[in-house]
């Protein structure tokens, strides 16, 4: 993707002001994959997120796996969180995790809504962090999105400014 | 065949009703013993069902019970029920939604629906078709026959229709933004098999408004999608008197979060726009109202849902009336389908739903409902299998042949605890209207798109959504096996398996079609839709019947339209 130098500078200083204090909240990209417009969910878990003090970056609804690569690029985040209730998981999730991938990152997924414990193993085989069923607990989503977060940067960033529900 | 209980004498012993409204709303009951007078006259002429009325001990029961000046059901503003029997002249429709993978797939499980006793067809369509894409279109990908049925062309509605008799069956079609292609394809089928236009009965949902409020399968801006619904209402009313044009609908608001006052009152302000914009294409209200219908969700608080169904027949009496100026009974009876809420059932110990959904069905029945799918147990899961199925369509005949509750009309009517609560439901209702209508400056229509625009609905839905899932959080609502009584949820439910070769069949069928069609006259009818669309007097339906009928697709059909009228975007909020 390209960026303007202003945008890289402005990367260039958030990096470093993120490697002398170490207080970033974790950042997630929430977003509806597909035609499906069950968005109840999203957004509840984005109010959950950012009431438990994540930033959230809310993408909607019908967002193609390129949109959400683009936007995760464009927005740094550290989670990407796509919320699936047409049964088409099996097919848009690992497409999302491609694209991610294929933009270079290595972001990762979280997925909620309607999927079939059957098949949560193949989702995870296909690079998918973690899956959140119907049901889970408001701790339970903030516990499974930090913990995403914590894999992928090897760091305890924003955990300790998470104030335990 | 009339019960010898049925005209006894009235035996007086419910509290009489709602103390602090006029006992005496209609100027025609200007005695209050009319009011059980006339209702045993129309009650009399009424054909009932050939069975007992009377307990399972034999004590014999009367068909409504209630002071004589109470109001009765039939009767003015319908609190009540729309008729004076009710479920003694005729049971709900159990009408089953169902649809998944191919045409083929889904007319056989029709056919077992209508096998095992189902009264109706309801189907479902895939989220492609919903959305007006084709199967071949990049976005369909990996969504082809997941969540409902298939549909490219007119081949495909004729492959889902197969075998099946149009004019005895009633056919709900539960689609909104393509909602004139698929009717189009639908009467092409019956044309095509020697059926008149005016012996298909069924409702297509149509209902565009609350996709932008809740369900969000838009593709359009409002304004030319409320054309698209009037065209169609206009349509039905001169060429399918047994259809219904609109489902007026309030189940995907309640589903989206909303609270039972934000779901009645949203669901009827969009009513009162759909007749602002008939009224501006033309029509008379006693023309096309009779045929309106509506769609309510039963969610699991019992006495509110029950609560809600009488308040929106009486509302929606008194709006037709004094604000539209209604004078046919048709027009002022609210009828409504009902499904239990689907956001009520667990994914944790998917057993217990089945307890849930008997419960919710219940409070339609008691609620007066005209129609009611009730949701399967492993929905929260993924898409029923036929077991789960069967055992939910069983639900409703425990209810309809065991429990009795089928033989006296508004059971409830007169508790002080239901009246109020009735009343506390319109009361609030009422302020929604309010404020809707001094936003539109005192048009519905205007308000409603006003608020759709500023995306005021998705915020006030959005909010009681959190506000609901903050009460689980913290305990204050207690959901069984999810906060509480969680242990026993050790084995694995069955579900439903889709072949993911369901799309390439579907694609393969697509393409054969696009190759035999006659490319010229497809032309031809885009040309015709696109131009048309141009102007806003013109009623489509009669463009979209002939593309149909030259198998131009569904994706082709909405693309040309929105060449024309652009698409929507919602507008970010969190």
């Amino acid at each position: 993707m390209h960026r303007s130098p202003r945008k890289r500078l402005w990367d260039l200083g958030r990096a470093i002001v993120r490697l002398v204090v170490d207080d970033r909240r974790v950042r997630v990209l929430l977003a509806k994959v597909g035609l499906d417009g069950h968005d109840r969910g999203l957004r509840v878990v984005a109010r959950i997120l950012r009431d438990a003090g994540f930033e959230v970056i809310f993408a909607g609804l019908r967002q193609t796996p390129e949109m959400i690569a683009a936007a995760a690029t464009e927005e740094d985040v550290d989670v990407v969180g796509v919320s699936m209730h047409n049964g088409a998981h099996l097919t848009l999730v690992p497409a999302v995790v491609q694209a991610l991938r294929q933009a270079g990152l290595d972001t990762p997924v979280v997925v909620g809504g309607i999927v079939p414990e059957v098949d949560i193993p193949q989702m995870k085989a296909e690079g998918v962090a973690a899956v959140l069923g119907p049901g889970a607990s408001n701790e339970e989503v903030i516990a499974t999105v930090r913990a995403a977060a914590n894999l992928a940067t090897g760091t305890t960033a924003g955990a300790q400014f998470v104030q335990p529900p | 065949m009339v019960s010898c209980y049925a005209h006894g004498p009235s035996t007086n012993h419910a509290p009489a009703a709602r103390a602090n409204k006029p006992a005496n709303p209609s100027p025609k009951y200007c005695l209050f013993v009319y009011h059980r007078v006339e209702w045993q006259a129309a009650y009399q002429r009424s054909v009932l069902r050939d069975v007992p009325f009377e307990t399972m001990s034999g004590v014999p029961l009367e068909a409504v019970y209630g002071p004589d000046d109470a109001e009765y059901p039939g009767q003015w503003p319908y609190t009540r029920g729309p008729y004076a029997s009710m479920y003694r002249s005729r049971l709900w429709t159990m009408r089953q939604f169902a649809g998944f993978g191919t045409a083929e797939d889904t007319n056989r499980r029709f056919k077992e629906l209508l096998n095992s006793g189902g009264s109706g067809l309801s189907t479902a369509f895939d989220m492609p078709t919903l959305l007006g894409r084709d199967s071949d279109d990049p976005l369909a990908k990996g969504e082809v026959g997941r969540a409902g049925v298939a549909i490219d062309t007119q081949v495909d509605m004729e492959t889902l229709f197969s075998g099946i008799d149009l004019s005895a069956v009633s056919t709900s079609m539960t689609i909104n933004s393509a909602a004139p292609v698929i009717m189009a394809m639908y009467i092409g089928v019956g044309d095509r098999a020697g059926i008149h236009r005016s012996a298909l009965g069924g409702t297509i949902q149509n209902d565009i408004l609350k996709e932008y409020q809740a369900q969000k399968e838009y593709v359009f801006p409002p304004r030319p999608s409320v054309r698209l619904v009037t065209d169609l209402i206009r349509f039905a009313t001169a060429e399918l008197p047994r259809w219904h044009p609109i489902s007026i609908s309030g189940y995907h608001i309640r589903e989206a979060g909303s609270t039972a006052a934000q779901e009645l009152a949203f669901t009827l302000a969009n009513g009162f726009a759909y007749i602002e914009a008939a009224l501006n294409a033309g029509l008379t209200i006693d023309e096309f109202a009779p045929r309106l219908s509506f769609f309510f969700n039963a969610h699991i608080d019992f006495f509110e849902e029950i609560a809600k169904y009488r308040a929106a027949r009486r509302i929606w009496a008194r709006w037709m009336r004094e604000r539209f100026g209604a004078v046919d009974s048709r027009s002022l009876q609210l009828r409504f389908h009902t499904q239990t809420a689907g956001v009520s059932l667990t994914a944790q110990q998917p057993e217990v739903n089945l307890a849930r959904v008997a419960i919710e069905a219940l409070a339609g029945v008691l609620g007066g409902t005209q129609s009611l799918h009730t949701d399967s147990y492993d929905e929260a899961l993924a898409l029923p299998t036929e077991r789960a199925a069967r055992l939910a369509l069983r639900t409703q005949q425990v209810i309809a042949e065991e429990t009795g509750v089928v033989h006296v009309a508004d059971p409830l009517g007169g508790s002080w605890f239901v009246e109020s609560l009735t009343d506390e439901l319109e009361r609030q209702a009422e302020e929604i209207f309010s404020h809707l209508l001094e936003v539109g400056s005192d048009s519905m229509l205007d308000g409603v798109i006003a608020c759709i625009e500023d995306g005021w609905f998705c915020t006030e839905i959005a909010d009681a959504a959190f506000q609901f899932q903050t009460k689980i959080a913290s305990g204050r609502w207690i959901q069984v096996g999810v906060n509480r009584y969680t242990d026993g949820d050790d084995h694995e439910t069955p579900t439903l398996y889709i072949d993911p070769a369901v799309e390439a069949r579907q694609l393969a069928a697509l393409a054969d079609v696009k190759q035999k069609r006659d490319d010229d006259a497809v032309r031809r009818s885009l040309e015709r839709l696109r131009t048309e669309a141009v102007d806003p007097t013109v009623n489509l339906m009669s463009a979209f019947i002939e593309a149909a009928s030259c198998y131009v697709t569904v994706g082709e059909c909405i693309g040309a339209l929105e060449n024309v009228f652009g698409t929507w975007v919602e507008r970010s909020f969190v």
